[in-house]
C-alpha cells in the first residue's frame, strides 16, 4: 500500500509579527516548521503503516524551495520512507491553483513510475496562507474521490470510513481507495522524531528527491507566478481591538449591566 | 562549529520532549519520587536511552554531542530527568567499553532499549571521593566469587535490575585489588535499602545496595580481575560530562526561570525586568550559563573524537555545577518570596542543583584532577 502525504513548510505563525505600516510579514528570525495539519496526516499515515510496517510504504510530498528539506527530513524522522521536493524557480509564486497544478503532476509521475498510490493524506489547510484549496483541488485534477477535514479514519480492506468534522457535529461518509482526505487536528496527536531516525534521515539523502519542472509534465502556463490567477492587491493586519470589558456577578445581575451600556451607546 | 545539522534535529526533538512531556509532571515527580512509567516508556520509545549505544546492541549509534544536547534540555525542565539519561553514561558504559560480547547482548542491549535499568556500584558508607577504599568483598569459591558488602546512595538501586558492583578480590593490593562485577538484583543475598530522603532530585531515586554472600559466577567479571578501579575512574570521565550537561541545563532552566519572572513580575510600577539590578544579574547569569556550555559542549566533542579529556571533563563538570548553584541563587533571589514557594519551579531547581557539585566527583575531587592535569610534565 501506498501512501502519500502532502506537507508544507511554513512560518511557526506563533511567533510571527506583521509590519503594521506596510502589512508585510516580518519573517526574519522566525523558525519554518512542519504545517500543523499536515503533521497529523503524516501521524495518520504512520498509524497505518504501524499495523503493517513491511507491506505500507509512507512518501511525503512537498513544494517549496531547498530549505524545506528540513522539514521532510522531520517528516522521515517521525517515520515516512522517503520523500520528494518539487523545487524549482518556475513553481516559484504559485497560488493555490497553481500549486495543485505542479503537486499533481507530482503524484502523476509517482503513479507512473513508483507504482500507484492507494491514499492521499494532506492537513485541512495550511496556517500561512489558511485556504484548504490545495488539497481538494489536487484529488479534483488526479480525478480521486476525496473528503475534507477528517477528525477519524477507519480503514477496512479499501474501503475507508471517514469521520467528517462539521461545525455542530460530523458526518460519516464511506470511500474507496483510491482517494484523497484531508486531516483536522483532532483526528490524532502527531508522534515526534525518533533519535535514530534523525541520524538515518541525515545519513542518507537519497531518501528525499528533487523535482524540477522539467521533471514533471507540466506546461508553462499551469503554474508559477504568471499563471496563478489569484492576485494579492494588498495585505493589512486588523487593528488592534481595545481591551474589553468582563462583567461579574450572577446572570441577572451581568444581564442587567449589559442591557443598560447597550442602552446607553444606542446600541439598541 | 562543533555541531552538524542532525544536532540541531536532536535538539528540537529533546526540547518538544522535555515541554511537553517532563516539564508537566516534574512537580508531580518531584513529590511522589519517581516519574509515571509511561514517561519511561516514550523516553525509550523514541531512542534517548539508548543516543550513545551503537546499533548493534539496540541503540541509536549517536554520539556524546547528541547526548549532551538532550541532557541539557531535558534538564532545563527538570534536573531529576537526567536519570532517563543514564543508560548512555554511567551505567551502561561499563558494559560497552569493558563488557565481552556475550555481556553486552544480555545486558547492554536491553538497557538500551529501555526495557531494564542499570546501577553504578561503587561508593561505599566509608569510601566516597576515597574510591579506592572499598571494602566490599569478593572471595573465590570455584566457578563462582561470593560477595559482600554495602554500596550506599546507588542512584536508581530501588528499581535497578541489575548493578556493577566494585569489590575487593585481594584486600592487600590497594586500587589493583578491586574487581568490576555484573550482580543481577534478583539474585539470592541482594538487596537496596529504604530509598533515600533527599533534599532535591526526588524523581531520581536512591538507595543502599546490600550483598550477602551473592554468588557472581565467573562470567559476569566485568574486563580482567584487579581492573575494576581503572575501569571505575575511566567510566567517570563520560560520566563527568554528562553531569557537566545536567548542570548546564539546571543552570539554563533557572536563567529561563529568572527571565519569564522577571518581565512578568510588576514593582513600583514597572516590570522588575526594567530595572538595571535585575538587568545586570542576568546578564552575569547569561555570561557565566554560555561559558559552561562551550566548556560542555568542547569536553563532548573531544569524547567524540576519542580525545584524552580527563582535565577538560572535570573542568566542565567544577565549572557546570557551581555556576548551576550560582545560577538558581540569583533567580530564586529575583523571584523574592514567591522564589521560596513551590509552584515555582526555581524552588525545585535551587533544591535539585545542589547535588551536582556533589555527585560524580566533587568539585573538591575536580579541583585535584584539574591541577594535577595542568601540573603533570
Amino acid at each position: 500500500m501506498n501512501i502519500l502525504v502532502c506537507a508544507k513548510q511554513v512560518p511557526n505563525t506563533k511567533n510571527v509579527t506583521t509590519d503594521p505600516e506596510t502589512g508585510r510579514i516580518n519573517r526574519e528570525g522566525v523558525e519554518s516548521i512542519l504545517n500543523p495539519d499536515d503533521a497529523n496526516a503524516l501521524e495518520a499515515a504512520l498509524q497505518i503503516k504501524d499495523k503493517d510496517p513491511e507491506n505500507v510504504k509512507v512518501t511525503v510530498i512537498s513544494m517549496g524551495p531547498d530549505q524545506a528539506k528540513d522539514m521532510l527530513i522531520e517528516c522521515l524522522a517521525m517515520g515516512a520512507d522517503d520523500a520528494i521536493l518539487l523545487s524549482d524557480r518556475k513553481f516559484g509564486g504559485s497560488d493555490t491553483w497553481a500549486t495543485s497544478n505542479a503537486i499533481a503532476a507530482g503524484m502523476a509521475k509517482f503513479n507512473k513510475e513508483r507504482g500507484g498510490f492507494d491514499l492521499i493524506l494532506g492537513g485541512r489547510q495550511a496556517i500561512d496562507g489558511d485556504t484548504a484549496q490545495v488539497g481538494p483541488q489536487i484529488a479534483e485534477k488526479l480525478g480521486v474521490p476525496q473528503v475534507t477535514y477528517a477528525q477519524k479514519i477507519d480503514i477496512d480492506g479499501k474501503k475507508i470510513t471517514v469521520d467528517r468534522q462539521l461545525e455542530d457535529g460530523y458526518e460519516t461518509i464511506e470511500i474507496n481507495m483510491p482517494c484523497m482526505i484531508t486531516c483536522v487536528k483532532e483526528l490524532n496527536t502527531p508522534r515526534y522524531m525518533n533519535v535514530g531516525r534523525i541520524y538515518d534521515a541525515y545519513e542518507q539523502p537519497e531518501r528525499i528527491v528533487t523535482w524540477g519542472f522539467d521533471d514533471v509534465d507540466i506546461a508553462e502556463d499551469e503554474t508559477g507566478l504568471k499563471p496563478s490567477p489569484t492576485n494579492v492587491f494588498t495585505s493589512f493586519a486588523p487593528a488592534p481591538k481595545g481591551a474589553g470589558r468582563k462583567l461579574e456577578g450572577t446572570d441577572q445581575e451581568m444581564v442587567t449591566e449589559l442591557m443598560k451600556e447597550l442602552q446607553e451607546k444606542h446600541y439598541i | 562549529m562543533l555541531f552538524e545539522k542532525k544536532h540541531e534535529m536532536i535538539r528540537k526533538l529533546a526540547k518538544e520532549f522535555a515541554e511537553n512531556e517532563i516539564e508537566p509532571v516534574a512537580i508531580d515527580a518531584d513529590e511522589t519520587g519517581e516519574y509515571p512509567k509511561e514517561l519511561w516508556d516514550a523516553v525509550a520509545r523514541y531512542g534517548f536511552t539508548g543516543i550513545t549505544i551503537p546499533k548493534e546492541y539496540g541503540g541509536m549509534g549517536g554520539d556524546y554531542k547528541s547526548l549532551v544536547i538532550a541532557m541539557e534540555e531535558f534538564a532545563s525542565k527538570d534536573v531529576s530527568a537526567g536519570s532517563f539519561l543514564m543508560s548512555n553514561s554511567l551505567s551502561g558504559a561499563p558494559y560497552l567499553y569493558y563488557g565481552n560480547e556475550e555481556q553486552k547482548q544480555k545486558y547492554l542491549t536491553p538497557l538500551a532499549q529501555g526495557k531494564t535499568i542499570a546501577s553504578f556500584g561503587l561508593t561505599e558508607p566509608g569510601a566516597g571521593c576515597d574510591a579506592g577504599s572499598v571494602s566490599t568483598t569478593a572471595v573465590e569459591d570455584g566457578d563462582y566469587y561470593i560477595l559482600n558488602g554495602r554500596k550506599t546512595f546507588i542512584t536508581m538501586a530501588p528499581k535497578c535490575d541489575y548493578a556493577v558492583i566494585f569489590a575487593k578480590t585481594d584486600m592487600k593490593a590497594g586500587t589493583r585489588g578491586i574487581t568490576a562485577f555484573i550482580v543481577e538484583s534478583k539474585w539470592e543475598g541482594f538487596s537496596t535499602g529504604k530509598p533515600e530522603s533527599k533534599m532535591g532530585i526526588h524523581a531520581s531515586v536512591t538507595s543502599d545496595i546490600i550483598l550477602e554472600n551473592v554468588r557472581v559466577p565467573k562470567e559476569n567479571i566485568l574486563g580482567k580481575v584487579g581492573k575494576g578501579f581503572n575501569i571505575a575512574m575511566s567510566i567517570l570521565d563520560a560520566g563527568r560530562v554528562t553531569v557537566a550537561a545536567q548542570s548546564l541545563g539546571a543552570a539554563k532552566g533557572a536563567l529561563d526561570c529568572a527571565i519569564s519572572y522577571s518581565k512578568e513580575r510588576i514593582q513600583f510600577g514597572r516590570p522588575i525586568a526594567n530595572f538595571q539590578n535585575t538587568q545586570f544579574a542576568i546578564a552575569d547569569m547569561g555570561a557565566k550559563v554560555e561559558a559552561a556550555r562551550q566548556l560542555v559542549y568542547s569536553a563532548a566533542d573531544k569524547l567524540d573524537n576519542h580525545q584524552p579529556v580527563t582535565t577538560e571533563a572535570a573542568i566542565a563538570k567544577y565549572y557546570a555545577s557551581e555556576v548551576a548553584n550560582e545560577v538558581a541563587y540569583k533567580s530564586l533571589q529575583i523571584h523574592g518570596g514567591y522564589g521560596y514557594m513551590k509552584e515555582y519551579a526555581i524552588e525545585r531547581i535551587y533544591r535539585d542543583a545542589r547535588i551536582l557539585p556533589i555527585y560524580e566527583g566533587t568539585s573538591e575531587i575536580q579541583k585535584l584532577v584539574i591541577s594535577r592535569g595542568l601540573m603533570a610534565d
